[in-house]
């Protein structure tokens, strides 16, 4: 592996100062499971490297008593997947949680990482949209809070300037009766990248007929992971049925604008996209309702 | 530049000379001189050097010997006991014939331990989730299944489900 200095930061401030000085050879390091791979392999070049993980602000989980959660960018994978409260409050998130790498890569990738890499395939981040995150982030000029869906803008590339670093996530507090889902497919069941990937989140009414809300988030379908953004205005106060499913699918597979590669080709992921939207859908509403009409994997039981 | 970094590894403090771009498993094997940890792919692909990191699994090729000060590591050379009696793991992948090449094995080993520690009585689909991030190109997986099962079965109060 090439030559790097390594700079372990106790305090956010620490940090933005190691990484501004940096300038454009420093590298904030999470878990370093895309990282440290990227290095090894040529893909990336650093001069620094400013280790995260022991940076307190970074590390915690909090449940503001207004709802919602709080949840440090170097928090793993596996720290969400045991945390019960954070199961209890956001169980859609366990979706993507429990199925990026293998248990072992869980142990140390952390949610920061997966959205810092801004993979257009990340199994985190289409996830976060669905919730609404919002990415609370420190540097030189100081604090600024980003949508979720704002923070990537091409593969590999965040809205992050020199400096600047993911302090934590903010998740918004669930409404009632709401359901939150994430579904990829992938050629194998464990341990490998999505082809294709949808997030739903839902909102329903009393009654649990209509739906209130709906938030849909596409991945590997697009140079970013991808807000469907129609989806929110077209299908709030819709009736739950299956015209409304396969409307909310069509949305996805028109914003979908897939590549062909190794992975798959273009007719396929638009396919897969209105499939997945579909699947993850019910999947929340099952969650959002407390019923089981469908699998783990969103197909009609 | 060099820096010492000062860690537990299989219970005893060790201090070792590292550079940043040492990996974990560099350190284990080269300088340590501990080689039951292997490389595999060096990518976090295959789990071939899987090791506890304060109980936690993880590939020790993707994690900087720096990052592990103060830390806690656990290699295969730290299952069986001081006076040579095999983990019931090992025990149970020579009775079950669970390897062949034996290079997959120690990662194998410490997936299982981790699994088993978190859950001791797994079904098997909990232990297929938890190897499915170590490779094995000569046993088709089943025998090392069968090997994890049989000392949670043995071991564990009551029998999993399926």
């Amino acid at each position: 592996m090439q030559a790097f200095d390594y700079l372990p930061a106790v305090s956010v401030d620490e940090a933005v100062a190691a990484l501004a000085a940096g300038g454009a050879g420093a590298r904030a390091l999470g878990g370093g499971t895309d990282l440290i791979a990227q290095i090894k392999e040529g893909r990336r070049s650093v001069a620094r490297i400013v280790d995260l993980k022991r940076i307190p602000a970074l590390a915690e989980i909090k449940f503001p008593p207004e709802g919602g959660a709080w949840i440090g960018a170097a928090v793993t994978c596996r720290t969400l997947n045991q945390h019960v409260e954070f199961k209890r409050r956001f169980p859609g998130m366990h979706d993507s949680t429990h199925l990026i790498g293998g248990v072992q890569i869980q142990g140390r990738a952390t949610i920061g990482g997966n959205l810092c890499n801004a993979s257009p395939a990340a199994d985190g981040i289409p996830n976060l949209i669905a919730h609404r995150v919002r990415v609370h982030v420190a540097g030189p000029a100081g604090a600024r809070v980003v949508p979720v869906e704002a923070f990537c803008v091409g593969p590999g590339r965040t809205v992050l300037a020199t400096g600047e670093l993911v302090v934590a996530f903010e998740f918004p507090a669930s409404p009632v009766r709401f359901g939150a889902a994430y579904l990829r497919f992938t050629p194998r069941n464990e341990m490998d990248i999505a082809v294709a990937g949808a997030a739903a989140a839902v909102e329903l009414d009393d009654a649990g007929q209509n739906f209130k809300s709906v938030r849909l988030a596409l991945g590997a379908v697009g140079p970013t992971p991808l807000l469907v953004e129609s989806a929110g205005p077209r299908l709030a106060g819709q009736p739950v049925n299956d015209a409304s499913l396969e409307l909310a699918g069509s949305l996805a597979r028109a914003v979908a604008k897939p590549i062909t590669d190794m992975r798959g080709t273009i007719e396929q992921r638009q396919h897969l996209a209105g499939v997945l939207t579909v699947r993850a859908l019910r999947l929340a509403l099952d969650r959002a309702r407390g019923t089981r009409t469908v699998d783990a994997l969103g197909r009609p039981l | 530049m060099k820096s010492v970094v000062e860690f537990t590894l299989n219970g005893e403090g060790r201090a070792v000379l590292c550079e940043p771009r040492q990996t974990l498993l560099e350190i284990l094997r080269e300088e340590i001189r501990l080689t039951g940890t292997k490389e595999g792919c060096s990518n976090g692909n295959c789990g071939a050097c899987n090791v506890l990191l304060d109980g936690v699994l993880v590939n020790s090729c993707l994690i900087l010997a720096v990052e592990v000060q103060g830390r806690s590591i656990v290699t295969v050379e730290g299952l069986a006991r001081p006076d040579g009696t095999l983990h019931p793991l090992q025990q149970a992948f020579l009775d079950h014939a669970a390897l062949q090449c034996g290079v997959c094995t120690p990662g194998f080993l410490l997936s299982a331990k981790a699994l088993l520690d978190e859950k001791p009585n797994p079904t098997e689909t909990e232990v297929r989730y938890w190897l499915a991030g170590n490779l094995c190109r000569c046993t088709g997986y089943d025998k090392i299944v069968r090997a994890v099962l049989d000392v949670a079965r043995s071991s564990a109060p009551s029998t999993p489900t399926r």
